[in-house]
């Protein structure tokens, strides 16, 4: 139970990442807007991270505390994209 | 991730071709001159939204959020998120489902129709139409290649009109995303 809580602690303090990953159906268009919706980015930031989806097959989005990350991923999810949320190495 | 769609030729059956219109009116966005076809492909979005029957689809709309090695994870988002996500994919399809009763009046069979969307249903219908295209895409597991065909007739195979019916749906959501383009709304901080 102490060992549970102690990783649980280390998976609060830890950062994650919030990882998009490229889908062929998906319009490069909607995914620039959902970037800037979910995250407040500017196009410009948007359209570079959608090109790195689009080119790499998946680009970091956002790292930071694992609860706003989990919601980031929910939001991306209530917009159909392929999201995932990663601890940082 | 698919680049464009607008190049859509919406009126390939036609002897004397009426081509298919779309604007914004005030507050709503209009599509004019439906043809039959088109009319009905528009009448399916809220059938082809519907996963059932097809695992890969319903793979893809509710895609794990971690490897799926992350057990723990997988796990309580299938719990507690997952229905949350089919109640927003639920409410969208039936947004857009009461939207298109304008398609069924009494006008005679083969008129052309006119569809008026409200600009505040506008996030529904992005919504609906990725579930849609992603749904139809898993179905018939369109390749690379075949997603990049935005000429192929529908007339010819299930598969064709699949592909047709995957990229007309997303010419309209080009045509929603260029009407809303310019009041994005931040929904986190």
């Amino acid at each position: 139970m102490i060992e549970k809580e102690t990783r649980s602690q280390d998976d609060v303090d830890l950062p994650w990442q919030v990882v998009v990953h490229n889908d062929p159906v998906n319009l490069m268009t909607y995914v620039t807007m959902v970037f800037q919706r979910v995250f407040g980015y500017p196009r410009e930031k948007a359209e570079r991270h959608m090109l790195e989806v689009h080119q790499k097959g998946r680009s970091i989005l956002w790292s930071g505390m694992r609860e706003r990350a989990e919601l980031y991923v929910q939001q991306l999810h209530g917009y159909l994209l392929l999201a995932t949320l990663e601890k940082v190495r | 991730m698919c680049s464009s769609c607008m190049g859509i030729s919406c009126s390939q059956r036609s002897k004397k071709s009426v081509d298919m219109e779309i604007c914004r009116r005030e507050d709503k966005l209009e599509i004019s001159e439906l043809d039959p076809f088109l009319a009905e492909l528009l009448r399916q979005i809220p059938a082809s939204t519907n996963p059932e029957g097809a695992p890969a689809a319903e793979k893809r709309l509710f895609s794990p959020p971690a490897d799926r090695s992350k057990t723990e994870q997988c796990s309580e988002w299938k719990l507690y998120v997952e229905p949350e996500l089919r109640r927003l994919f639920r409410t969208a399809t039936e947004t857009v489902a009461a939207d298109l009763e304008q398609l069924n009046g009494n006008e005679k069979p083969f008129a052309n129709r006119k569809l008026r969307i409200p600009t505040q249903h506008a996030d529904a219908w992005l919504n609906a139409l990725n579930q849609a295209r992603l749904v139809i895409a898993a179905k018939y597991n369109f390749s690379d290649g075949e997603l990049c065909d935005h000429y192929r007739s529908p007339i010819g195979s299930r598969r064709d009109l699949g592909l047709f019916q995957l990229n007309f749906y997303g010419f309209l959501q080009e045509f929603i995303l260029r009407e809303i383009d310019g009041c994005p709304e931040k929904t986190s901080n």
